[in-house]
């Protein structure tokens, strides 16, 4: 068997194509983005937006050019449960961090 | 035990024998490590985010020019390098080895831009806006340090990826390494940029002076 054949696997289960058409939405979600962020709205709207705009990304980075969805189910259900329940976690703070400009004696 | 349950058992993903995930165990080892260090860097966004939330006078110094739009265009080499990335992997699984160190070439290009860019910005920061880790003329000394922790991380990150990438190209134009391998590098790449979906908005945007 030549070298060229070993190396031929089962791949993908998406084309260039599926990838430059994710690549574009990356690029207009960023468009998005930076437009938001000129509008002048109320800060937590615009934080709202961002991380919402952000996870979408994040998604389709996850999804398609790393390739998950389209491996198992148990690989996602071992690893991303547990890394959401962790960052959930650290919201944990955010009472104490939100308090403290409430808290400081006046100057 | 009846005879169905003991067919049943054997061919289960979890009786032992074969990995259950169905992949190698470089790769699962990669999604474990990416998967810790998501939780690093986590940890660094909330702690400038709740830097932030706890200084009202947390600044803005990021102009649109250049910080915003220098921000931009590292974003767009980045996206861009893990469009390379992926078509690398791509051609490494069709057994097209040449095309595929091509790709991680680019990948790399478009990572060496990110860092010549940011750091750039750095130094614009650092020079005109005099914002360093330790101070800063608007007196939120923690703007500082969680800014350059969070980013120098970051970039520490791509430039260790570079390294990698460097590796991973030279191995595949000598037919070393097979296709799994660019794959576990790729995975690494993809999460290099991931991370910066996040930091470009929460830091830059959020802090654009306006």
């Amino acid at each position: 068997m030549s070298n060229h054949s070993e190396e031929v696997q089962h791949v993908d289960g998406a084309t260039s194509l599926t990838f430059s058409k994710v690549w574009i939405v990356l690029l207009v979600l960023t468009g998005v983005e930076v437009f938001l962020a000129y509008e002048q709205l109320p800060t937590l709207i615009m934080l709202t937006s961002f991380l919402g705009l952000s996870i979408v990304k994040a998604a389709l980075i996850i999804a398609y050019f790393m390739h998950l969805k389209f491996e198992r189910l148990s690989l996602f259900l071992t690893l991303f449960p547990m890394l959401i329940f962790c960052i959930v976690l650290m919201l944990i703070f955010l009472g104490d961090a939100s308090r403290i400009p409430v808290m400081r004696p006046p100057v | 035990m009846s005879s169905t349950q003991v067919t049943t058992m054997a061919t289960s993903d979890w009786a032992g024998g074969r990995s259950p995930y169905a992949t190698n165990s470089k790769k699962f080892g990669m999604w474990l490590f990416i998967i810790s260090d998501a939780l690093t860097f986590s940890a660094l966004l909330f702690a400038y985010t709740y830097s932030r939330v706890s200084n009202p006078d947390w600044p803005k110094p990021f102009h649109f020019s250049p910080s915003i739009v220098f921000s931009s265009i590292m974003t767009f080499c980045l996206l861009s390098s893990s469009l390379t990335m992926v078509m690398g992997v791509h051609a490494m699984n069709h057994g097209n080895r040449k095309a595929a160190a091509g790709w991680i070439l680019a990948t790399m290009a478009g990572g060496a831009a990110f860092v010549v860019l940011h750091l750039t910005e750095w130094l614009n920061l650092i020079n005109n806006e005099h914002v360093t880790p330790f101070d800063n003329p608007w007196g939120v000394p923690l703007f500082g340090g969680t800014f350059f922790a969070l980013t120098g991380l970051h970039m520490t990150h791509v430039v260790i990826g570079l390294i990698y990438l460097a590796i991973l190209c030279q191995a595949v134009l000598r037919g070393k390494f097979k296709a799994e391998d660019v794959e576990v590098g790729g995975l690494y790449w993809h999460f290099v940029d991931l991370v910066w979906m996040f930091i470009f908005p929460l830091v830059y945007l959020m802090s654009a002076k306006i």
